[in-house]
């Protein structure tokens, strides 16, 4: 249940970062650690005013390493915790992200994706961060990121991030880009009764048969916190149910590794949303996700104008990868075009899942994001 | 039949995470007696304590003590430990490390914690090298000492770590040795009653990984050098508090009380809430 005192019902004007804060704050969200930078700080600017008046915590760390360790102990002492930053910042916090997917604390890291590599282009969109959400931190692990097209979904987004970070104890992503956190639109805040929020599995043993990181069905194991009497151990090295380290045990280490992949990709189904268009008779796909898709979704319209059987699959879930949409629309169209603000990230993902249908990549780098007419253009070349 | 009777210090450890790794003559375990003893004279409440160290040898002991405790990441204990304690102020939050987790690569972690005046308690096992790696040289190694990544003498400037915590702002300086047992634990006992951020320096012997490349094979020899060198002098000038072969000072460096991030958060917090409701009454 949503504290209906701080959620802001109603319609708003405001910009992406802004409805991601009111989103995080709506979700429960009460410890935000972070550190200055452009195009996410307007995040932090906005939870550091709302945040004391809801009764949380910001704090602006030393850096963006210690923002994503105090983000992970806040979740631990049982806030529900979140940090916001661009791709340099994104690459600080991977090995914490790590921890976190190791230590299954839910949290929500927010990367307003910016041109890279390094300092890049600050103020300007990208989206390179894309791979770097799947496989940044080192060894196996899964994650679950989100990609917002709209103000509106910074917002939605926001909520449903916290909501399967709690589900899963996984550290979940919003992979927005600079775009749709500048860019100003209408955002519908509904009223909080009408707000679904998940909170995580709470132990219902007594502390000394308490095993910490023991699942249930789904592989998730529920979640005491610190203070509450269980007096449990957490640790980065492979450890067993309790939470002990096993570091020359490999039967551990194929346990906890395979359930920590397993309890996403066995609910993959559940997790991964796609907004499908027009896709009963496409022959030619467009798969985009983020601000692109925007100006996917306005070509493919313009196609069907021109009599171009066109159709469009935005990727709501970047990963786990929605795969079994796109080999679906794969399986009746002649071309897959991907046009992505990198130099070919989630292309590679869609062309596997495409399997023998040719897909396209449509880079663009720097300065906007593709404009319809680029799209349409492919659509007419390839299709 | 026998009676067992158990330890009166086993409820502070967990026992089926012994035994623990720590070689022969190290000074991990009189670190973590010392612990145990301020728990004990304390009555500390177990259930609202939480433990959190880093990554080396004395990372450790968060897993061997029978409270809330979390393993973190490579110098990063200070940091989460930071979010644990604004998260939930009323717990104690305690870190247990090296000087390699928490002077190279947490240093600065540190230094912004004890700016801020987090409430947290930092205890250091300085053992003036890398031990858990094999002995490498670390940001407490004097000079001209031999470790394996400095086989021809150390040329690094060490830090002074009650220097560099009274400079940073800490609100509680002590250094001791492993030999400083009592004081060790009275030190423990203080920084554990006080509000502000403490820092305790043990300095630690390493005879197996340390000693042996610097003529001090044992745990015996080491100790010898801390009983020969140290000179207790409390409240003299951190910046004077040097480590030698020939001298080390120990003692109570800073004890000042001013208050702490989260008392002026919650306080400040507090204002805005209230004004917040008086606001949506009236409005």
């Amino acid at each position: 249940m949503v504290d209906k005192k701080v959620v802001l019902t109603g319609v708003h004007f405001m910009s992406g970062d802004v409805a991601c804060a009111e989103g995080a704050i709506a979700a429960g969200c009460r410890f935000f650690a972070g550190y200055p930078i452009t195009p996410a700080t307007e995040i932090a600017e906005h939870i550091a005013a709302r945040m004391p008046k809801v009764g949380g915590i910001y704090i602006q760390m030393e850096d963006e390493i210690a923002s994503m360790a105090a983000v992970i102990g806040a979740s631990y002492a049982g806030l529900k915790a979140m940090t916001a930053t661009s791709g340099p910042g994104f690459s600080l916090m991977q090995e914490n992200i790590g921890l976190a997917a190791m230590t299954e604390a839910p949290c929500v890291i927010v990367d307003v994706m910016r041109g890279g590599p390094s300092t890049g282009q600050p103020t300007l969109p990208g989206q390179q961060d894309v791979m770097q959400a799947k496989w940044g931190s080192h060894g196996d692990y899964e994650i679950i990121a989100l990609a917002p097209s709209s103000v509106q979904e910074m917002f939605d987004l926001t909520i449903e991030a916290f909501n399967l970070a709690e589900t899963y104890r996984v550290p979940t992503l919003l992979m927005a880009d600079e775009v749709v956190a500048h860019m100003w639109e209408r955002v519908v805040i509904p009223p909080a009764e009408e707000i679904k929020i998940v909170n995580r599995k709470k132990p219902n043993l007594p502390p000394e048969k308490y095993a910490p990181f023991m699942p249930d069905d789904d592989l998730v194991p529920p979640m005491a916190c610190f203070g509450e009497g269980y007096r449990f151990h957490a640790t980065g090295l492979t450890h067993n149910e309790y939470g002990y380290p096993r570091t020359q045990d490999s039967d551990a280490q194929m346990k906890l590794v395979k359930r920590l992949c397993d309890k996403i990709r066995r609910n993959a189904d559940k997790i991964v949303r796609v907004e499908e268009v027009m896709l009963d008779d496409a022959e030619v796909v467009v798969v985009s996700y983020g601000i692109v898709a925007r100006a996917a979704l306005s070509a493919v319209k313009k196609a069907r104008e021109q009599g171009i059987k066109a159709g469009l699959i935005r990727l709501i879930t970047l990963w786990p990868f929605p795969e079994k949409h796109v080999a679906r629309a794969a399986e009746k169209a002649r071309a897959i075009i991907v046009p992505e603000m990198n130099c070919g990230q989630m292309v590679r993902e869609v062309e596997r899942a495409a399997k023998t249908t040719p897909t396209y990549h449509l880079s663009k780098l720097g300065e906007e994001p593709h404009a319809p007419m680029e799209i349409l253009e492919a659509i007419r070349r390839y299709g | 039949m026998m009676e067992t009777i158990e330890h009166p210090y086993a409820k502070y450890l967990r026992a089926t995470m012994m035994p623990h790794i720590w070689c022969t003559g190290c000074g991990n375990g009189i670190i973590l007696n010392a612990f145990v003893h301020a728990l004990d004279e304390l009555q500390t409440d177990l259930d609202k304590f939480v433990v959190v160290s880093g990554i080396g040898c004395i990372g450790r002991a968060a897993g061997y003590l029978n409270v809330d405790s979390f393993h973190t990441t490579h110098g990063r204990p200070i940091a989460f430990a930071t979010g644990v304690k604004l998260a939930r102020p009323e717990l104690e939050v305690v870190v247990i490390s090296g000087d390699g987790d928490l002077f190279a690569i947490g240093g600065n972690h540190f230094i912004h914690a004890a700016r801020r005046n987090i409430g947290i308690k930092v205890i250091c096992a300085n053992n003036f090298n890398y031990g858990m790696t094999g002995g490498q040289v670390g940001p407490t190694t004097p000079l001209e000492a031999i470790t394996t990544t400095t086989p021809y003498g150390n040329v690094e400037h060490p830090f002074n770590l009650v220097h560099l915590a009274a400079a940073s702002g800490a609100t509680y300086v002590a250094r001791w040795t492993t030999l400083h047992v009592r004081m060790l634990t009275m030190s423990i006992k203080k920084a554990l009653q006080r509000k502000s951020f403490s820092f305790i320096e043990v300095v630690s012997p390493c005879p197996e990984i340390y000693g042996r490349h610097n003529r001090m094979r044992t745990g015996l020899e080491m100790m010898e050098w801390f009983r020969k060198a140290s000179v207790i002098a409390n409240f003299s000038d951190p910046a004077k508090a040097e480590i030698t072969q020939e001298r080390i000072v120990v003692g109570e460096f800073v004890d000042i009380e001013k208050p702490t991030y989260e008392q002026l958060l919650y306080e400040k917090m507090a204002k805005l809430m209230k004004e917040e409701l008086e606001a949506k009454e009236c409005g």
